[in-house]
């Protein structure tokens, strides 16, 4: 698995309280792993702190699943 | 008896009576403070005499680029900002019929489209946090409406129902956002009203006087105190028993 995903794995683990192994690529983080509208707002601010990049809100509003995620910010950073 | 040592608020509107007093109040029970309006020099001189802990930001709130700075300032200032208290507002008083659009929009747009701007950026900072005050000044007319304020008391009513809506959103993250709405209180505004006028008023409030900024302030202090985590979403009146609502 790639940096960026295994950062992205621990900062969802963390936030959301899950276990790592529920965090698959095609995991929706408000469908499987129990997020709320709110908590996918922190994840993204979290992204952003994490990786240094900037996630505009029509983006954000893309990043459904773990693997959309790795997606967005491997091309972003 | 509250203790806000360590936290940091940023008040806006604290050139005026009310404004003055909700960030002394904040700062004497320990809080840093960054204070704003739109003149500087009343804020300079409310700054000297707080000393320590006060900062001055001049903002006008009628433009939006300065409203979306204000709080990226504050929180460079002060490091963070815990608790933001949307005092400000004006007033262009008119009959309906005659109400022109540059009256409504303009009143509009400071007293409400510039608090949800202010909320919008201090939330980030809160949330991380896990810890946060919003507190609106609403008025007793957003709740009764007055004759000749349909913009104002529309613009105060405004910022209840946002005051809910966003209270539901963050409520579950430390984050608490009430109002308080103040009937009439001895301001520089009132000061302006003949004795024929005050009388007026006076027999509309059963506790025979008006407010001073002060028991406002108190109000705004509770709010923003740890001990008031539980309360969110309210609407806090102070007017002397002129609403009982």
């Amino acid at each position: 698995m790639s940096d960026v995903a295994d950062r992205v794995k621990k900062i969802v683990v963390e936030h959301l309280g899950v276990e790592e192994d529920k965090v698959t690529e095609s995991a929706s983080f408000i469908d499987d792993l129990g997020a709320d509208s709110l908590d996918t707002v922190e994840l993204v601010m979290a992204f952003e702190e994490e990786f240094g990049i900037e996630i505009p809100d029509d983006a954000a509003e893309t990043i459904q699943t773990f693997g959309d995620a790795v997606k967005f910010i491997s091309e972003a950073s | 008896m509250f203790d806000l040592t360590g936290k940091t608020a940023l008040i806006t509107g604290a050139s005026g009576g009310i404004g003055g007093d909700i960030a002394r109040a904040l700062h004497a029970a320990g809080a840093t403070v960054a204070l704003s309006g739109t003149r500087e020099a009343p804020l300079q001189e409310l700054a000297a005499e707080l000393g320590e802990r006060a900062h001055v930001l001049t903002c006008n709130l009628s433009d939006a680029t300065a409203v979306e700075a204000l709080p990226k300032q504050a929180a460079e200032v002060m490091g963070s900002v815990d608790i933001l208290v949307n005092n400000a507002g004006i007033t262009k008083d008119n009959l309906f019929m005659r109400m022109k659009d540059e009256e409504w929009q303009s009143v509009l747009d400071v007293n409400l489209t510039s608090t949800m701007r202010l909320c919008r950026g201090v939330l980030r900072g809160m949330m991380k946090a896990r810890w946060g005050r919003i507190i609106n000044i609403s008025s007793i007319v957003g709740a009764t409406g007055n004759p000749g304020q349909g913009n104002y008391a529309a613009s105060k009513a405004g910022m209840v129902g946002m005051s809910k809506s966003l209270a539901y959103e963050v409520a579950n993250r430390g984050i608490t956002v009430n109002a308080v709405a103040p009937g009439f209180i001895a301001t520089a505004m009132t000061d302006k009203l003949n004795d024929t006028q005050k009388d007026a008023i006076l027999t509309q409030i059963p506790a025979g006087r008006m407010g001073d900024s002060k028991e406002i302030a108190a109000a705004v202090l509770y709010l923003a105190s740890t001990e008031a985590a539980y309360v969110t979403g309210t609407t806090l009146h102070v007017n002397g028993g002129m609403a009982m609502i």
